[in-house]
């Protein structure tokens, strides 16, 4: 099962790789002549030339050789060069900003599953009670955009109570980045708001997918046997649970890319030094290479992240694993 | 229709989704100002409302009432344009790959899941980048956009509802009196799929409200063009939630609208899947807390028995 899902990841991975080749040279209008025409005024030849040869244009190549040395560049971990921070590469301004985002949304996304995972299990369990009421607020969490519960977070804990930084992911005035404690507890410090932002934005899904699955479950036979042969209720609930909690495992691989993107939104309104503040600056001053790169790069981490659902969820259900 | 209406959560949801159908239509006839004009040149900080300006004013002295009329036109016309062209395409190929099965069918789940697990909004990013920040783009083909990513899901439910019935007993007699695939699929199979179809569609609009106002907070449609996400851009550009005197009039009216209509669709949503699937309904089995308590039925349901009311019995009879 695992392998047929790499395979599957990696078919995925081609195919964002060869869409992310075509978009630029199959738009109506050959987007990249004009984007040459947009930014050559205040770029040096130099990096027209980069772009002229990531984009194709007054070469001689045609496209499926185009196609091959593009293949050829990336495996090499060539992303091409950033046109507003020239002459960095792509590579080096997206592996500066990883780390934060990766940390950020990691740790919200664990969280984020884990309690909303233990909350649907409550709400199905206590069906009926006050804790119903909970739905219709948690679908306008659900529907209300990451980046506005982030205005919100940011007007009421930091601007109006005052009790976290409002931007940036580091005291940047007076701190140096480096292994030690007043680094770290202002990391944790700026780290605080945008990853409760995250949490809140993105629960709601697995309460109510587990609120859902539990209560289908909780009508089975063996938890009724269970029940009827007196075991404690905390007992009954971990094995209704355990079974209700597979399709959320596997309905990981939908969400991850909502979050993702909902989270590359946040760092935005928080100035966070992940990559969607790179990514958002990057659409600022028309930086297509960088734009590009960080769509790969994102494509990347996500179907990495699946396939790490995927180990948990052969891990979770014994039939998947007999099967191969 | 009766049963479907005497849901809370149904009445709730068409009740707000519809306001803000109606607030597309006539909202820029209603909208006292041109959202471009700046009604002042003196002042350069936002006003907090007035009677001039119910929802007051933008740094450079906009009526934050009118963009959020006129703004409210362009992002549900293209929620709704993306909701309608992902639900067919959903229907188009979830039907067809269910119903024919075989290699087109693996051909088609593979492109569904691809297309599932592809980060739509980078995807669109890139897709929007290179169109350019046109100075009017057309909302209808921003729609069209937003729904080629936006169909899979739809998709890959409704092919496993269709597999569950390519072999029930009608669809086999229509086969064998020769009907063609094509009137099974629209005639036959289709009808039943029908909660399904409006799930789905409900979930994509609410997909394309999300979308549109986040590409259009990120600034890659043009940030003259109105809609709600253009109006959070410039706050955010302004950073109106980090001045000391919080600039709430400017960001919470097209925050609050894009949650509300959401949850609106979203209750609506609720409401069918209950609709087809009781259990999932509050209370105790199928009948609420109140009407189980005046009944004097145990506070908890006992698992796996659904309570029979009197009432409900004598109904049935």
């Amino acid at each position: 099962m695992i392998t047929r899902r790499m395979a599957f990841y990696i078919a995925t991975a081609i195919v964002a790789i060869t869409i992310n080749f075509f978009i630029p040279r199959l738009m109506p209008g050959n987007p990249a002549l004009a984007v040459l025409g947009r930014v050559q005024a205040n770029e040096s030849p130099q990096a027209i030339a980069a772009l002229e040869v990531q984009y194709g244009v007054q070469t001689k190549t045609g496209l499926w050789g185009q196609y091959v040395q593009y293949w050829s560049h990336l495996l090499h971990g060539n992303l091409g060069i950033s046109l507003s921070a020239y002459p960095e590469s792509v590579g080096s301004l997206i592996r500066a900003a990883l780390p934060w985002t990766v940390g950020l949304v990691g740790i919200a996304t664990v969280i984020s599953f884990l309690l909303g995972t233990l909350l649907g299990v409550a709400a199905a369990w206590r069906r009926g009670t006050w804790l119903d009421g909970l739905l219709p607020t948690m679908a306008f969490f659900q529907a209300a955009p990451y980046f506005f519960v982030a205005i919100l977070a940011v007007a009421l804990f930091s601007t109006k109570l005052g009790w976290f930084p409002p931007n940036s992911g580091y005291d940047t005035t007076t701190l140096n980045p480096g292994l030690n404690w007043p680094f770290i507890s202002s990391v944790l410090d700026h780290a605080a708001l945008p990853a409760v932002t995250i949490v809140l934005a993105s629960i709601a899904g697995w309460i109510i997918g587990m609120r859902n699955m539990m209560i289908t479950t909780m009508d089975e036979d063996y938890v009724l046997l269970a029940q009827a042969k007196g075991l404690p209720s905390q007992r009954v609930i971990s094995y209704a649970a355990r079974n209700a909690l597979l399709p959320s495992v596997a309905g990981f691989s939908l969400a991850i890319g909502f979050i993702v993107s909902g989270a590359l939104l946040t760092e935005i309104v928080f100035s966070y030094p992940g990559v969607g503040y790179l990514l958002f600056s990057a659409i600022g001053s028309d930086d297509y290479p960088l734009l590009q790169g960080i769509f790969l790069i994102i494509t990347l981490a996500v179907l990495l992240a699946n396939l790490a659902a995927d180990f948990v969820y052969a891990f979770l259900d014994p039939r998947t694993r007999q099967e191969a | 229709m009766r049963r479907l209406l005497r849901s809370p959560k149904i009445v709730i949801g068409l009740c707000l989704s519809g306001v803000f159908g109606l607030l597309a239509i006539i909202g820029p006839l209603l909208a006292p100002y041109n959202p471009n004009t700046s009604v002042s040149t003196t002042v350069s900080v936002p006003q907090p409302p007035s009677a001039a300006h119910l929802l007051g004013t933008t740094q450079v002295q906009q009526d934050v009432l009118s963009q959020l009329l006129v703004g409210g036109r362009s992002t549900i016309l293209v929620a709704l344009v993306a909701g309608a062209a992902a639900t067919a395409l959903a229907v188009l190929f979830g039907v067809a790959a269910g119903y024919f099965g075989s290699w087109g069918d693996d051909g088609l789940s593979m492109l569904a899941n691809i297309f599932l697990v592809l980060p739509a909004l980078p995807l669109l990013i890139v897709i929007f980048g290179f169109l350019g920040k046109g100075a009017n783009p057309n909302d209808v083909v921003i729609g069209v956009i937003i729904a080629i990513t936006g169909w899979a899901f739809g998709a890959r439910q409704l092919r496993a509802q269709t597999l569950s019935m390519r072999s029930r007993d009608f669809v086999d007699s229509a086969r064998i009196i020769g009907e063609k695939s094509w009137r099974i699929m629209t005639f036959e199979i289709l009808p039943n799929l029908i909660p399904v179809v409006a799930t789905s569609f409900l979930f994509t609009v609410i997909y394309g409200v999300g979308t549109y106002t986040a590409l259009s907070f990120l600034g890659v449609i043009s940030t003259s063009h109105w809609s709600w996400g253009t109006m959070l851009y410039w706050a955010q550009s302004a950073q109106a939630a980090q001045q000391v005197h919080l600039e709430w009039w400017w960001f919470v009216p097209p925050g609050l609208a894009v949650g509300l209509f959401g949850t609106g669709l979203a209750l609506l949503n609720f409401g069918i899947d209950e609709f087809v699937n009781p259990r999932l309904r509050g209370g105790t089995g199928s009948v609420s807390g109140r009407r189980a308590r005046r009944a004097g039925l145990p506070r908890r349901a006992q698992l796996g028995l659904t309570p029979v009311l009197s009432g409900s019995i004598k109904k049935a009879s």
